[in-house]
């Protein structure tokens, strides 16, 4: 009897969730892992390695994955070139980096502030607004391309800078996961606050804020992730060029530099567009886990 | 302590009115790019509307031309969409699901770095990749692809992959499938490693024999709210990124409608043709189809009183 607990208790042992360290009995899960990692990571090393390609090794033929002799080239020629119409790069690197900011610092305020409130305040609507923000949870922008650009039509934000940033400003699963996160902090905590004579605007700064940062850090990644790789305001609501931004310019380069040349200067800006991503994310990636663990939707 | 007691009658009794301003500017975006836009979208799918002049009420028409005269829609949107969903819709979903359980079984630091390497692809947007995949799947023997089945003697031509009506469809879901590892896995390999281990040792003592029964019984019970939030966002991204056939092949509408999905049929018809009435019907539509795959991800994964 106590063998067999014996035994059941090592297979488990063996085959542990989150465990401390390697066991051969995780080697079968790597000979599926490690193979999936290489073939996802390939496209992500070939822009590496195509940014630094020198002219004379874009030529190759056939065409060689690894760079041999890695130069600055392509990026010194990407910021050289103009648009289409005159419009140095950094201006549409300026721009994105711009609309970027604005949008973290606002969907944070914004999704903060609401999740508090959906969280720990008191209030009629509480519960309404709660559900149709778990519905707009499916919502996709680019179903309702067409009315969203009569809104702005109508509104009169054709050709101003900040329409790139208002459609960001409301991301559902934001304030879905910012609210979440709020849930676990208990309310005890607010009261006794309260009974000191904070206010809800003081409640709000010095205590929920500083005990959500694992969610903050997370709407940080969801909201960067999807106005830095937006080429749609551009495309849809901005007819000025001066006013379009990088992601956008990084679809022109494409389209009109067919050419060998073309590709390298086009490798250096997805590398452009994919690092400050990749950083962000690593940076912040225990937190993402943190704030992930609390995400179902119940 | 009489003081607490006062403050909790207080705060259950009455309402918090400032909530209203902490609400406010949220509801406010909300309200103007997410409401207002699908109750227009509703609206509009009932006239007649070619921006130039006013819209007028035309009532099912444009439902009824989707359905019976627009061929295109029948024989190339509604296949490549259905193919193209299913595959990056609950195919994505499973994998996504499958690798985040693989992952939660290695130790901390090797599942880091290939959770990294996973889910760095979702970082990537369509447009960004473009520049990449037309490298790789260029037409000619420059291209990566062709260059290698070549080699390997599989070719004899190039083939023209991003022009072509029988690849095209099939690089779109590989490609969008290599870049759904997003959100949504990292909430179901967050979920698997916070499932609490006496679970499992409860389990093993009450006769779970493997790791089948193991990940059906006690794992996926679990972490069902994570499931449920994975399967939205599989949901939601699927659809989200199926602009990518334009991205790829460069035109709206894709050569010979060959990788035509809603999302391309709404923008080509209310773009380029002007029928915005029109593309409102098939918004209308597409968020419906949404709608209905998010209620049957409910019932799968939704807690029971819902």
């Amino acid at each position: 009897m106590k063998t067999i607990a014996k035994k059941r208790k090592s297979r488990f042992m063996a085959t542990k969730i989150n465990p401390k360290r390697f066991h051969h009995s995780q080697l079968r899960y790597l000979v599926f892992l490690v193979p999936l990692a290489a073939f996802m990571i390939l496209p992500l090393i070939y822009i590496v390695n195509h940014a630094f390609k020198p002219l004379d090794e874009l030529f190759y033929y056939p065409p060689r994955f690894f760079v041999e002799q890695p130069t600055l080239e392509n990026f010194r020629r990407l910021f050289a070139i103009t648009g289409v119409s005159g419009i140095p790069m950094s201006r549409y690197l300026f721009n994105s980096i711009l609309v970027t900011i604005l949008v973290l610092f606002f969907s944070v305020l914004f999704s903060t502030m609401a999740g508090f409130a959906l969280s720990k305040l008191q209030f009629k609507a509480k519960r309404i607004i709660n559900e149709i923000n778990t519905i707009a949870l499916m919502f996709v922008g680019i179903a309702v391309v067409i009315p969203r650009y009569l809104v702005v039509e109508r509104l009169g934000l054709i050709d101003n800078f900040f329409v790139h940033a208002l459609p960001y400003l409301a991301l559902p699963v934001g304030l879905f996961l910012v609210k979440q996160f709020i849930d676990q902090i208990p309310s005890e905590l607010l009261d006794a606050s309260r009974v000191d004579g904070a206010n809800e605007w003081q409640i709000y700064r010095k205590i929920i804020l500083p005990l959500i940062k694992p969610a903050v850090a997370t709407i940080v990644i969801l909201s960067f992730q999807a106005v830095w790789n937006s080429a749609d305001t551009s495309q849809t609501y901005i007819n000025d060029d001066t006013l379009k931004t990088f992601a956008f310019y990084m679809g022109t380069l494409t389209n009109n530099t067919n050419g060998v040349a073309g590709q390298g200067m086009g490798a250096a800006a997805s590398l452009i567009m994919f690092l400050p991503n990749l950083v962000i994310f690593i940076v912040m990636q225990s937190k993402v886990m943190d704030t992930m663990a609390h995400s179902g939707i119940k | 302590m009489s003081a607490l007691l006062a403050v909790k009658k207080k705060h259950v009794r009455d309402s918090h009115p400032i909530a209203y301003l902490f609400v406010a500017p949220y509801l406010t975006m909300f309200a103007i790019f997410i409401v207002v836009p699908v109750i227009a979208a509703i609206l509009l799918s009932f006239t007649y509307f070619d921006t130039v002049r006013e819209p007028f009420w035309i009532g099912f028409e444009n439902y009824v031309n989707i359905l019976t005269n627009d061929a295109v829609f029948m024989q190339n949107v509604i296949p490549n969409t259905l193919q193209y969903a299913i595959i990056v819709g609950p195919g994505g979903y499973l994998l996504s699901f499958f690798l985040a359980w693989m992952l939660a079984q290695l130790p901390s630091k090797l599942r880091t770095v290939l959770a990294l390497i996973i889910y760095s692809p979702s970082l990537t947007s369509g447009v960004t990749m473009g520049v990449v995949w037309k490298v790789i799947f260029a037409g000619d023997a420059t291209g990566y692809l062709n260059s290698i089945l070549m080699r390997l003697g599989i070719l004899v031509e190039p083939v023209i992959w991003l022009q072509s009506q029988e690849f095209l469809l099939t690089i779109m879901i590989v490609v969008t499938l290599w870049s759904s590892m997003g959100v949504g896995f990292l909430a179901m390999l967050a979920g698997i490693l916070n499932v609490n281990s006496e679970l499992y040792e409860a389990g093993y003592i009450d006769g779970v024999k493997n790791k089948f029964q193991e990940t059906f019984y006690i794992t996926i019970p679990a972490i069902k709210p994570q499931m449920l939030f994975g399967a939205v966002m599989a949901i939601v991204g699927t659809f989200a990124s199926s602009g990518i056939g334009v991205a790829l092949s460069g035109s709206n509408p894709t050569p010979q409608f060959a990788g035509q999905l809603i999302v391309n049929h709404i923008e080509w018809y209310g773009f380029s043709k002007f029928e915005m009435g029109y593309a409102a019907a098939l918004s209308v539509l597409l968020l419906l189809v949404i709608y209905f795959f998010s209620r049957f991800a409910y019932r799968l994964f939704g807690s029971k009183d819902e």
